[in-house]
């Protein structure tokens, strides 16, 4: 679904990422893992075309990518879900769902998303005319999840969802990724919580300063070694 | 009745103020940006209804929106031109261009037209509305009105379409707004394009009243409107129109109890005096990030 082929980025004069290939299937949940500042954002950003990348290709569902602007990439099927959630703190639950939507016309079909993500999240549901900034850090979660979900994607990109949250609160965000995997969307999951990343991902690739370093299938990388010391802490 | 005489006229001045304030802090709301080329519109839209009514005799009413059309494309292209290259840039840079388009534009237009002032027509010969001792100009009650139809409706635009919550949007955050499918240049294109529309209403609304038309005529208007933006708190529409009332109804009452040659020095105290006691303006707010 997602091939991503010897992309480089540079800011400047650094060299942010070297040489990275990966690819993703249709109904995999697929993770980055690595440690701050490894490239794990950087990366979904290239192929949400918010950075530039000077070499590679990345191509999504047989299309080439690198000349569709990051505006036309939601109607193709791709979402991301940013880091940090980046809410319209100043607009209310509602509309910021609405502008998850905004490249689609069907109505009916959007209603029908509305209802699905309200079922994901009632949180969202009691709240919808409240702004978003006035949303706890798990609610705005929420609220990043559910409104990149409102393009319906074909691909979930996700960057840490974890951050900052409680622990009970990852488990259950985490247990909503895997439901909406088995409802059909595919997902890229960049996380720094190597383990609740790994336990959930079928696939995985380890970053480390620009560079994928190792990949395999989530439960071996669970049990390797050098993961675990770099990344599981035992 | 003096009081109530000069409050009707600061009403009057105010509602002007007001609608180029939302010029002001529309644009910098999205692209943070002090758009000082914003005032010189108000002199390019007198001159072009000048020109429509006076010399190709295009009824008024027609005048009207052409001119607003006019300046909605001139704000588009000074975007496209001048400010969107550095949208990356050090702010410090854009600003700086802005001062710069605001001289070309005045430069310009005394090139054109020449610095002699030309005399702006009179389209209203309709009697004043007199209510006792109060009598009340038909200019007046037209310009006020129009101006807060227009700001309720602008309101309205940004707070229920689709395209007012896409400005909301990027004005918020350009790199989610771009996530979610929001074409983030058009999106700037329309704010622009608005703002300048408004500043061709309150160009021709001022021009009415003070109808003396000349290359460095908006200077004045549209400094009392920047102030007016950064009084209400600058990127909050209902600041703009709040603070361009009160630098209306602050210079005309001035004039009228204080003396003739003081209405700026006050609205510029109040603007100190605000900025002292609020820095973010009447209704601007600190905001914190949740993590």
């Amino acid at each position: 679904m997602l091939k991503v082929e010897n992309i480089n980025v540079y800011y400047g004069a650094i060299h942010a990422l070297h040489d990275i290939s990966f690819h993703v299937e249709q109904g995999e949940i697929v993770t980055l893992i690595g440690a701050n500042g490894a490239g794990k954002t950087s990366i979904l950003n290239a192929i949400s075309a918010l950075v530039p990348h000077k070499s590679g290709t990345i191509t999504f569902c047989d299309k080439e990518l690198s000349r569709v602007p990051a505006n036309k990439l939601v109607s193709m099927g791709l979402s991301q879900v940013p880091e940090g959630r980046r809410m319209f703190s100043k607009m209310t639950v509602l509309e910021n769902l609405e502008m998850g939507a905004f490249t689609r016309r069907n109505r009916a079909e959007m209603q029908q998303d509305l209802e699905m993500i309200f079922s994901h999240f009632p949180r969202l549901k009691e709240r919808v005319k409240q702004l978003a900034g006035t949303l706890s850090g798990g609610e705005q979660q929420m609220l990043a999840m559910g409104r990149a979900l409102m393009s319906h994607p074909r691909l979930l990109m996700m960057d840490e969802p974890s951050m900052g949250l409680s622990p009970i609160l990852v488990q259950e965000i985490f247990n909503i990724i895997q439901e909406i995997n088995k409802e059909g969307t595919t997902v890229l999951l960049v996380e720094q919580n190597a383990h609740m990343a790994l336990s959930i991902a079928s696939r995985a690739y380890v970053l480390e300063t620009g560079k994928i370093i190792k990949e395999g299938n989530a439960a071996d990388l669970l049990r390797d070694d050098d993961v675990r010391k770099a990344y599981l802490g035992n | 009745m003096l009081f109530l005489n000069q409050l009707i006229n600061g009403l009057h001045i105010g509602s002007i103020y007001a609608l180029i304030a939302l010029g002001y802090t529309m644009v910098y709301g999205i692209v943070k940006l002090i758009n000082f080329a914003h005032g010189d519109i108000i002199m390019v839209g007198a001159y072009v209804s000048l020109i429509l009514i006076t010399d190709a005799h295009v009824p008024f009413y027609l005048a009207v929106p052409v001119t607003m059309a006019f300046c909605a494309l001139l704000g588009v292209l000074i975007e496209r031109l001048a400010y969107k290259p550095l949208r990356s840039a050090p702010r410090i840079s854009a600003l700086i261009t802005a001062i710069g388009v605001s001289m070309f534009l005045q430069n310009l237009a005394q090139q054109i037209f020449t610095a002699t002032p030309r005399p702006y027509p009179t389209v209203f010969t309709v009697a004043p509305i007199v209510i006792g001792k109060l009598s009340i100009n038909f200019l007046t009650v037209l310009t006020v009105s129009v101006s807060i139809v227009l700001m309720i409706a602008l309101q309205a635009f940004v707070r229920l379409t689709k395209t007012g919550k896409a400005m909301r949007a990027v004005s918020e955050d350009m790199g989610a707004a771009q996530l979610m499918g929001i074409n983030v240049n058009n999106t700037i294109s329309i704010t622009f394009a608005i703002g300048s529309a408004l500043a061709a209403i309150g160009a021709i609304l001022y021009s009415l009243n003070y109808p003396l038309i000349s290359p460095t005529m908006g200077s004045l208007p549209g400094l009392k409107a920047f102030i007016a933006a950064v009084f209400g708190g600058i990127g909050i529409l209902p600041g703009a129109m709040i603070g361009g009332f009160v630098m209306g109804i602050a210079e005309s009452l001035t004039k009228g109890f204080i003396s003739t040659q003081l209405p700026d020095a006050v609205v510029y105290g109040i603007l100190i005096v605000m900025l002292l006691v609020k820095p973010a303006g009447l209704l601007g707010k600190r905001t914190s990030e949740k993590v």
